[in-house]
């Protein structure tokens, strides 16, 4: 877990677009000792969590120029997601040169704008190969979900050697998922050497924690459950793995990055956020860069400390992109389809 | 800046609101307006502008009212005033339902104007101000139509003069018209001077509403004009939201008026933190509390206190947040904090920052436009409570801290303050926020949240914050008036010593009435006693003469007597019941005391004593029934409005039945849990110094009844002026009003001096009227969720 071994993971990749790679500019993290008086100290009153939630989007906005290139940031800081039981080389080939090229030239260039590209893809294990194939030279990172993703209910040492083998398939990103159980329970312990775990498979792949924050029960849970994860090294962590009842809202992001907040402040050490599942409008995209830039700050304004989890987003943005390039609301036929 | 650099810059960029649509709406109404009185604009008469304040550009010319405009408008309204009282319920709701709608219809012209002549945020006009103000007319529709099946037996009051300040100026608006209207009275309302131009478009929506002519009237100008109906014989109430200064001004000037009069003054209210607290949310909370409205807000969570342990850290995270404040346009939609009203309150704020030499002063490094009224959000920490700036009023975007140790502590100092409108204290333990909520002196509680409002729940002080309450069925009450029959009271003078020459009857053994003061017979400091004359010139005995030292220490004893209030009300119930047994016990004697005091009939006497023990019996009933309730405010969590004792409660009893008076003033009072200190009948004090034998064996704490007999008025002068009494109330003759009402002014205390009374043995001279005055509703929120 030294950062010299992590900082080694660049090969694969070009220059041009290594902003996808945290450990090109800052250290991972390495962890702390499970400090249970701090976990235990965390407090997070859901009323006024979801009044600061509530009262947000009246309180930031953007408009015009700044509009468009907020949302060509959120482009940028997408993780394109296909995760489905259907999930073929082809339609997973068809997803990275949606990642390669997510919004039209033209549309790009009348903008004045660079040549951007989504911030990873993410795709199950299997899929890893071709979608690392699909993508040399392209530097965007290949994110893997990971340990019997989504109920992370398989066995234990199997969950572990998926890691490995997605890592080995070319994952530069692995996606876990915790054991809710553990949270439910009140086992941070359990928790916490299950993430350590995860973390030492991951070598220097960089891994986001899935909470599955729907299924923690209380914004209490999820602010504790986050200090653990980031205690036991997660570089990452995200809310949830799209497959539960309630995915990423905005109290629940707001009780994470307020751990991450708290962490940064103990450690001097930035954890990555990314909410996942239920994001589909550039307007929500928005909404959840002011709360990085409110509540963290400008460096979670870029993919190697945010990230969306998302499908759908990415067409509803470009379709605002060309209703600012023309003035004219635009149709979802318009873009190449991912 | 291009595209392309604000793709890595990311910054927020200007999102201004237009204020296209509020500059047309003035340039056709105005831009010079003259006064909304009888259905219609008045041509401009001598005018001043009215100023943005965030770029000092004059908005409009606004009418300074006069004399002769003042006098019209209250003709007006009091020509409109019986056809409007007469009207069904169903008719005003209808009428209050069409300016709920029609302030719906106009909402962003509301906002933008708002913005534009106050300098708030337009996001704070938009999301808070003005659907506030729609939601009071729309909950005041439905109190309209409510009214006389839920509170039969009342009237309104005649023509309100409304005086409403800058800082939330269509709300305060909402505030005082919604509920005079509701109740049937009409209105003469006057905006403040900085920020008059949404009441004037409010003027606008009457007549879109057909609002019949005079029922609403705004007249336009400064505290002058404000003064002219403040004090005009033809206003029969007066509701004031703005300064305690100004309040307190206005107490003195309606002093023996007769006017019904609620005011709502000033803060400093405490913001507590307690070690368990979410701090994030806290901390978040405090941006509501102090920065909303660029701190200009009478309930500012302003006076912050954290408990020691974690106080450092609060404060290094509270710094981070506040860097993060963005100060500017008004009219911008992604600012935190617009301008100050006026180039005067900057001025204000700025002289008392800037002589302040005490603590750690930390100003948010924030840009601030160039011009207009801006200051940057602050924050001063290492105060004391002996800091002028933790004592006095900023109104302004500025939070003082210090620091307490427990609970009882965070207590002490929350409460060591001359004012008393809201507090907040934040605690994730339910068993501390329950404990300490209702210990606060402050008319509203806000628990883990700030600055909540609404129109079904009371809000409103205690202390020099101001009396009475709006929202809900307690502020409707506020604009309404008892029906039952009352008649003038007229002093009753002592039956005269007889002539020298006639011998007095031999006496018995001499028995001393005393004063009754902490439970203990007391003789007068004074060393003076008077004698009390039966009519027949038989020498009944001897009352003490009180002077102010008794006063002094019959409130002293009343203040200790504090564990009363905290007493359950089953047991305060079953006091009651005892003391109506002990005077049953002994009913002929004061019957007999009373026929011989006042030369009543002895039936009448008879009558007097069992009305009493009744009476007794019937506050006993009330002790553990007078229910608070819970507003159906539109959150996830209650609000409780919890009925409260007053605290030390003055009263100066009724002559016309000197026993049954006496204890239809102190029954109600100490039922809630007040304690008191009465003056008994001038003429007739022996059938209360007989009665404190009685209280004596009902094992009455010591300290909650208190007699002082002498001189009414004169011991009622140093009552009303005694900062250390809560409540006057007067039911006896020949007291000067005005004089009470003006001492009284010292600590805004709430005064009910009456120059009529019901018949003492009557029904209507016990129950809710009295029940009312003995308690202060105090509103706690409590959101909640996991």
């Amino acid at each position: 877990m030294s950062q010299t071994a992590d900082t080694a993971m660049t090969a694969p990749h070009d220059t041009t677009a290594q902003d996808h790679l945290p450990q090109l500019h800052r250290p991972r993290n390495p962890g702390l000792p499970l400090d249970l008086d701090w976990v235990a100290r965390v407090q997070a009153n859901t009323s006024a969590i979801e009044r600061r939630a509530a009262t947000l989007p009246g309180r930031r906005t953007v408009k015009k120029a700044y509009q468009a290139a907020w949302l060509a940031r959120a482009v940028t800081c997408i993780d394109l997601t296909t995760l489905a039981g259907d999930d073929t080389a082809g339609r997973v080939r068809r997803l990275c040169a949606k990642a390669r090229q997510p919004v039209r030239a033209d549309l790009l260039s009348a903008l004045g704008l660079p040549a951007i590209t989504t911030g990873a893809v993410c795709v199950y294990h299997e899929m890893v190969e071709v979608a690392v194939e699909a993508l040399a030279g392209t530097g965007i990172p290949v994110a893997a979900v990971s340990t019997g993703f989504p109920a992370g209910l398989s066995p234990y040492h199997l969950r572990v050697q998926e890691i490995g083998e997605s890592v080995k398939a070319g994952a530069a990103e692995i996606d876990i998922v915790i054991s809710r159980r553990h949270v439910l329970t009140g086992d941070w312990q359990a928790l916490y050497d299950e993430m350590r775990e995860f973390r030492a498979a991951c070598g220097p792949a960089h891994v986001k924690a899935i909470l599955a924050t729907g299924e923690l029960g209380t914004l209490r849970n999820v602010a504790r459950a986050s200090l653990v994860c980031m205690m036991a090294g997660a570089d990452f962590i995200k809310t949830s793995t799209g497959k539960e009842g309630v995915n990423a809202t905005l109290p629940v992001s707001l009780t994470m990055i307020r751990a991450i907040r708290a962490y940064e402040a103990a450690t001097g050490i930035k954890i990555g956020y990314k909410p996942a599942g239920g994001i589909s409008k550039a307007k929500d995209a928005l909404v959840y860069l002011s709360l990085m830039k409110e509540e963290l700050g400008d460096d979670w304004l870029r993919p190697d400390l945010f990230r969306f989890g998302a499908s759908s987003l990415l067409g509803d943005i470009e379709r605002q992109l060309e209703h600012h390039v023309t003035g004219a609301y635009s149709a979802g036929w318009r873009h190449p389809m991912a | 800046m291009t595209t392309r650099e604000i793709f890595e810059t990311m910054d927020y960029g200007p999102a201004p609101e237009s204020a296209a649509e509020a500059l047309d709406w003035i340039a056709t109404r105005g831009p010079a307006f003259g006064h909304f009185i009888d259905g219609g604009f008045t041509r401009p008469g001598q005018t001043f502008a009215t100023r943005n304040p965030a770029t000092g550009v004059e908005l409009a010319q606004i009418t300074q009212g006069t004399q002769d405009d003042v006098d019209a408008a209250i003709a007006a309204a009091t020509k409109a005033f019986p056809k409007w009282a007469k009207l069904s319920c169903h008719a005003r709701a209808k009428y209050l339902y069409a300016l709920a709608r029609l302030l719906q219809k106009h909402a962003r012209l509301f906002a933008v104007l708002e913005t534009l002549d106050n300098g708030k945020p337009v996001r704070e006009a938009r999301d808070i101000d003005i659907p506030l103000a729609q939601r009071h007319f729309y909950h005041h529709a439905g109190l309209a139509q409510l009214r006389d099946a839920e509170l039969p037996g009342h009237a309104p009051i005649g023509v309100c003069g409304q005086v409403i300040p800058w800082n939330f100026p269509l709300l305060m608006l909402a505030w005082k018209i919604a509920p005079a209207l509701a109740a049937g009275n009409t209105v003469v309302l006057k905006p403040a001077e900085y920020t008059s131009l949404t009441a004037l478009l409010f003027g606008q929506i009457c007549q879109e509403a057909g609002l019949p002519k005079g029922v609403v009237n705004i007249v336009t100008g400064d505290g002058r004009t404000g003064e002219a109906i403040v004090t005009h014989p033809g206003t029969a109430k007066i509701a004031f939201t703005g300064s305690t200064a100004v309040g307190r001004r206005i107490r003195e000037q309606t002093a023996g008026m007769g006017k019904s009069l609620t005011l709502e003054l000033g803060g400093k209210s405490p913001y507590i933190v307690f070690d368990d607290a979410d701090i994030d949310s806290a901390i978040e909370g405090l941006v509501d509390a102090i920065w909303f409205n660029q701190g200009q807000v009478c309930c500012a969570g302003s006076r912050l206190l954290v408990q020691e342990g974690i106080a450092g850290d609060f404060h290094t995270r509270l710094k981070a947040r506040m860097a993060k404040l963005r100060v500017g346009d008004p009219l911008d939609k992604c600012i935190d904090m617009g301008a100050l009203v006026d180039p005067v309150q900057l001025a204000a704020i700025k002289r008392m920052v800037d002589a302040n030499t005490e603590g750690q002063t930390h100003h948010a490094p924030v840009a601030l436009p160039d011009g207009g009224c801006f200051y940057p959000p602050t924050l001063i920490t290492g105060l004391s409570t002996a800091s002028p700036l933790m004592q006095d009023e900023i109104f302004g975007p500025v939070l003082v801290s210090t620091t307490f140790r427990t609970p009882v502590e965070a207590v002490e100092i929350a409460n060591n303050t001359r004012y008393g409108l809201a507090a907040t204290l934040w605690t994730e333990n339910l068993n501390l926020a329950l404990d300490i909520a209702p210990k606060l002196a402050a008319g509203v509680v806000w628990v883990n949240a700030t600055n909540l409002f609404d129109a079904a729940a009371p809000f409103g002080g205690v202390r020099e914050s101001g009396f009475g309450r709006e929202g809900g069925w307690e502020g409707l009450s506020a604009y309404l008036k008892p029906t039952a029959k009352q008649a003038p009271i007229r002093p009753i003078a002592p039956f005269p010593a007889p002539e020298a020459s006639t011998a007095p009857e031999a006496p018995g053994i001499d028995r001393t009435a005393k004063l009754y003061i902490g439970g203990k017979q007391a003789r007068p400091d004074g060393g003076y006693s008077q004698a009390i004359w039966s009519r027949r010139g038989k020498l009944l005995g001897h009352a003490g003469i009180g002077n102010r030292k008794d006063i002094r220490n019959a409130v002293e004893a009343a203040r200790g007597a504090g564990g009363w209030a905290k007493a359950t009300a089953h047991n305060r119930a079953q006091v009651l019941y005892f003391i109506a047994e002990n005077l049953s016990a002994r009913g002929d004697e004061f019957a007999r005391r009373l026929r011989d005091l006042t030369a009543c009939a002895q039936a009448r006497a008879e009558a007097e004593v069992a009305a009493t023990i009744e009476r007794l019996f019937s506050y006993a009933a009330w002790a553990d029934k007078m229910d608070g309730r819970v507003a159906q405010v539109p959150i996830r969590g209650v609000a409780l409005a919890m009925r409260e004792p007053v605290g030390v409660i003055g009263a100066l009893a009724p002559d016309e039945a000197p026993l049954l008076g006496l204890v239809s003033l102190f029954a109600p009072a100490i039922a809630m849990g007040n304690r008191v200190v009465v003056v008994p009948s001038r003429a007739y004090p022996l059938a209360a110094t007989d009665l404190y034998q009685v209280l004596d064996t009902s094992d009455l704490p010591g300290g909650v009844v208190n007699m002082v007999t002498g001189d009414v008025q004169d011991l009622g002068q140093t009552l009303a002026a005694h900062a250390d009494v809560d409540a006057l109330w007067s039911f006896a003759g020949g007291v000067d009003a005005a004089r009470l009402e003006a001492a009284s002014s010292g600590n805004l205390k709430r005064t009910w001096i009456n120059s009529d009374a019901p018949d003492w043995l009557a029904r209507n001279a016990e129950g809710r009227a009295f029940l009312d005055q003995a308690t202060e509703v105090r509103t706690i929120w409590v959101p909640y969720g996991e």
